[in-house]
């Protein structure tokens, strides 16, 4: 039995901003997959949960009018994984999440779960913030939108108050039209694991240049970050083999990796390097570039 | 904290009450007698308490009972009918693809969803292996369970 002390099932989003508001110490409960983990190892801060595993309106994969693609928190990694909305416009975000645990787990946890948590290996992170994904934030005092990078504040830190909750993911048409991405997890499975490093590209090509790059790292600063350093060096030039080493050879002042039992500092940045190289040249050959 | 909850468990309407902190496992196991729901390692890494929910494979370890109410549950106790074995389970028999037997109910479930999800001509070893990836064989008996899904894709009916 998990040993919680409290627990309110919400009905709806603002039944859940009002049993967050009137709890200073209630957290919200999804599909569970990281919180109950916790609860099982005995954690005390989780003693007062706020479920919104079954709330609908959250849980939804649509395309408005302007074509801006917006995902509900709720939405399963299994659902964002086989949506074919995501798999025709954002490919890179399907592909992330099918490397996040087993189907089992993919099945159950939710993508505004793995946002929320805060952790810089969250697989989810790197593709959305490398698509300039926005988050809206509701609480008592209405809602918010802000870019999803300003959201990660650092290690299990996010930019949600106790009384607010995330709505929705939103990825603008002019961040993911004409734009071409590639994804890769380096753990030490291929399955059931954790990121090492992860690394997320997209880039958008003509006349054999390189007009935008957004090239995005987990594990390799306190939260998922962007290389704009880089980004900013390398916009407009010509696609050549050169250019990718100067991409891989300018990463590393992107990022800010540490040393954990998982991998040491030194590791993280020769593998930080490595996919510089190739996810980049993946992306561009994805976009339909020749490399030469 | 108790509540009500119906479900359907291997065909079969329940009506019972549970506590908000038991997890499915626990409830499946205690109240329902399905043994054959394992707690491996109650993190959701191994699958050994595998079930399926409205026909998609979950970790019953990872899972409030109460998300269960309204809910369709398939174990492996529910998978023979007349005494005889699923597709499945009887392709695990023929391809001797049990050891110690603590992770094949997970197993057979897992294998079920993903041989009912994959219907088709020309699944790989590789996606079965990537479909079974949430569970753990500790004798690592992964060859013959891979070849016991495969065969049951490779059937005509």
């Amino acid at each position: 039995m998990f040993n919680f002390k409290s627990y309110a099932r919400a009905g709806g989003v603002q039944e859940a901003i009002r049993l967050l508001g009137e709890n200073p110490e209630a957290h919200l409960i999804a599909g569970g997959t990281d919180i109950l983990v916790k609860l099982h190892k005995g954690k005390a801060q989780f003693d007062h949960l706020v479920d919104i595993h079954d709330i609908a309106e959250l849980n939804f994969i649509t395309q408005n009018d302007s074509g801006d693609i917006i995902i509900g928190p709720l939405a399963s990694f299994t659902q964002v994984a086989e949506s074919e909305l995501i798999c025709r416009h954002i490919p890179i975000l399907s592909q992330a999440v099918l490397t996040i645990g087993g189907p089992q787990v993919r099945n159950m946890a939710t993508i505004g779960g793995n946002l929320c948590n805060g952790v810089p290996s969250a697989d989810s992170a790197t593709p959305l913030i490398a698509l300039n994904a926005a988050v809206t934030i509701e609480g008592r005092n209405g809602s918010r939108q802000m870019p999803l990078e300003s959201f990660f504040l650092g290690p299990s830190q996010v930019a949600l108050e106790q009384h607010e909750i995330l709505t929705a993911i939103t990825i603008n048409r002019d961040n993911y039209a004409d734009y071409f991405g590639h994804f890769h997890k380096y753990a030490m499975r291929e399955a059931m694991d954790i990121s090492t490093i992860g690394c997320s590209a997209v880039c958008k090509i003509k006349d054999g240049t390189l007009q935008d790059l957004r090239l995005a790292f987990g594990v390799a600063a306190p939260v998922p970050i962007r290389c704009k350093g880089t980004e900013d060096k390398v916009r407009g030039r010509k696609i050549t083999p050169k250019l990718l080493t100067d991409i891989a050879n300018s990463v590393s002042a992107d990022v800010r990796p540490r040393t954990s039992w998982r991998a040491a500092k030194a590791f993280r940045l020769q593998i930080i390097t490595t996919l510089a190289y190739r996810v980049v040249e993946q992306a561009i050959l994805n976009a339909g570039g020749i490399i030469q | 904290m108790n509540r009500p909850i119906r479900l359907t468990v291997n065909g079969k309407k329940k009506e019972i009450r549970v506590d908000v902190r038991q997890s499915l496992l626990e409830v499946l196991r205690e109240k329902l007698g399905l043994l054959s729901v394992k707690q491996g390692c109650a993190v959701g890494e191994c699958g050994a308490c595998t079930v399926l929910i409205d026909d998609v494979p979950i970790d019953a370890c990872l899972y409030l009972a109460v998300w269960a109410d309204g809910k369709t549950i398939r174990t492996v106790e529910g998978e023979s009918h007349d005494g005889k074995l699923s597709r499945v389970q009887q392709a695990f028999v023929d391809e001797g693809a049990v050891q110690c037997g603590i992770c094949t109910p997970g197993f057979v479930m897992a294998a079920t969803s993903f041989v009912e999800k994959h219907k088709q001509p020309n699944v790989s070893r590789h996606d079965i292996r990537r479909g079974l990836a949430g569970n753990l064989c500790r004798c690592t008996g992964y060859d013959t369970i891979v070849t016991a899904a495969q065969k049951c894709l490779d059937d005509d009916d």
